[in-house]
């Protein structure tokens, strides 16, 4: 079978890297025109936006890839057996708890989560760790003191919210969840090369993968950006349920990094606390770019569940810690 | 995509990371404390690209396994690569300023604002400035000469205000500061995005942003003159 598909291989491999270069020569010799087409200044600012959150998401996505491969390769299968507790249910707030220490973006925990499944992890902790990890860091929590510096309830709102939310949607992933939703794209078979080899495979597929879906993801969110202007929120504020609803919507329409979201959230005075601390543990659980790196790591059956429970559990999670604490 | 054509999208994509980050591109986009893990990021892409590209070409011939399976999404890495070499669009301007409201709404209220430093005209930035004027009615900034800079965007009144786009990540979340201007035309003509410098005093003055009702102080100049955009151009 080798030898009759190999010459098939042959030409689709000269033929992938043709396309390229072809593609850049057009780009390259097109340049003027191009930069000529988006001179308009929607579009200057869309394509700002869109460099922007790539160039903002680049290191992380980087960095969580690297330790992606890193679980794939070098830790193996029975280590997670061990560090994490042996009933699921116990797992889940572990893996949680371990999302808060590591300082990291929504984009870069995708890739995780994935090598963590791979390598036998039960998937409800995974996913509570990727719920968790971006929403509750130490970066996250100081940035958000800094940027509420009159009402530092918020922090503590924003970490007990968050953490209830990653630990429902593990839990409810054991009572509902079902394996065959989760398909995880057929990586390179690491187990028959050598180990250098086989983390660089491993890499290589992350960052083409999870990096096409950042593109999309951010491509959404830059749109969303310039054609959504701050006027017509502001116009919501004043009603209590409209405004937990449209912050909700808007913190997955605009795909802030965790890092940053909660300037802009303090920047949106006009609306209540609670709608405010909505908008920061709806936004790094989901988001645009995080729903299309989702669809992409895990399939899409698995995001089209995932990503509308986690909102719901969210906005809900959300209004009543506020209630208490805010 | 084959594994080739992956290695040189890679390739492209962290060359033009690094391109971004040895240069002041970057500082268009993001803050400048990214830099280093934007290069560091820049070079791990490089590195796989060359591993890929090297475990390739030894590749013993007839081993290769599952090329279909390569995921054709990564096709679209050659969008930023293109965003970044070819466009490098600018730095959120008067478009973005004059969309969404200024910030200064989120400053705290019961901060201490210590005396300016000495200078004459004293260089304030925008941010500064307001919060002095609007949170302590301008008590540390009365009997000084502020020189402030930033570019001018249409105003709710139609006039000209001067703003300065804050980022506190990257430019999505880019939000705008703004300073009416009391005094002449000042950057009469201006088709935005006019980068000025302005010197002049205190005024008790209050406008209010339309689309998010932050308040906007305003400064009387006494003399403004073009200048081209600084490095740095958020605050």
């Amino acid at each position: 079978v080798t030898r009759v598909s190999a010459p098939v291989d042959q030409g689709r491999r000269i033929g992938s890297v043709e396309i390229l270069a072809v593609v850049l020569v057009l780009l390259v010799v097109l340049r003027n025109p191009l930069a000529g087409l988006i001179s308009a200044p929607a579009l200057q600012t869309w394509t700002t936006v869109f460099v922007s959150v790539l160039v903002q998401a680049v290191p992380f996505l980087v960095f969580g890839v690297v330790l992606s491969a890193v679980i794939a390769v070098y830790v193996p299968r029975s280590f997670w057996a061990r560090a994490l507790p042996r009933h699921p249910a116990l797992a889940v707030p572990a893996a949680s708890v371990a999302g808060v220490v590591l300082p990291g973006c929504e984009c870069g925990s995708v890739p995780i989560a994935g090598s963590l499944i791979r390598r036998g992890v039960t998937p409800a902790a995974a996913l509570a760790f990727l719920l968790a990890a971006p929403a509750v860091n130490p970066i996250v929590l100081v940035a958000t003191a800094v940027a509420f510096p009159d009402n530092p309830e918020m922090v503590l709102a924003r970490g007990v919210a968050s953490l209830i939310v990653a630990m429902i949607m593990g839990w409810m992933w054991l009572r509902l969840g079902r394996a065959e939703w989760i398909r995880l794209p057929h990586r390179p078979d690491l187990d028959d090369m050598s180990r250098g080899r086989a983390f660089w495979a491993a890499a290589r597929h992350d960052i083409m993968h999870a990096g096409g879906f950042l593109v999309l993801g951010a491509a959404a969110a830059a749109t969303i950006n310039v054609l959504v202007p701050e006027a017509w929120l502001q116009t919501l504020a004043g009603n209590p349920v409209l405004s937990v609803l449209a912050l909700a919507v808007l913190a997955v329409l605009l795909s802030i990094c965790s890092e940053a979201d909660a300037f802009v959230a303090a920047s949106l005075s006009q609306f209540s606390l609670t709608s405010r601390l909505v908008f920061l543990v709806v936004g790094p659980m989901v988001d645009l770019k995080l729903i299309s790196m989702q669809t992409g790591v895990f399939g899409r059956r698995f995001a089209a569940r995932f990503s509308p429970a986690t909102f719901v559990v969210a906005v809900v999670i959300g209004v009543a810690v506020g209630s208490v604490l805010l | 995509v084959n594994r080739q054509a992956q290695a040189v999208i890679m390739l492209l994509f962290g060359g033009a990371i690094l391109k971004a980050g040895f240069t002041d591109l970057y500082l268009r986009y993001v803050k400048e404390g990214l830099r280093p893990f934007l290069l560091a990021a820049g070079f791990l892409l490089v590195a796989g690209a060359v591993m890929t590209l090297w475990y390739e070409f030894r590749r013993p011939a007839g081993r290769d396994e599952h090329a279909h399976h390569e995921p054709r999404v990564g096709w679209l890495l050659i969008l930023p690569v293109l965003g970044l070499l070819l466009v490098a669009p600018p730095a959120l301007g008067a478009y973005a300023a004059g969309q969404a409201g200024s910030v200064l709404a989120a400053q705290s209220s019961e901060s201490d604002y210590p005396a300016l430093p000495p200078g004459d005209p004293v260089p304030v930035t925008l941010l500064d400035y307001a919060s002095r004027a609007v949170f302590d009615d301008g008590r540390s900034l009365t009997g000084r000469t502020i020189r402030l800079t930033g570019f001018l965007t249409p105003g709710a009144d139609g006039r000209p205000v001067l703003a300065r786009m804050i980022l506190s990540c990257c430019a999505a979340d880019g939000r705008p500061i703004k300073v009416g201007l009391d005094g002449d035309d000042i950057g009469a003509g201006s088709d935005g995005n006019t980068w000025v410098q302005v010197d002049g005093v205190y005024s008790e003055r209050r406008g209010v942003d339309t689309i998010n009702q932050a308040a906007v102080p305003y400064l009387t100049v006494t003399a403004w003159q073009e200048i081209t955009p600084p490095k740095q151009q958020y605050e």
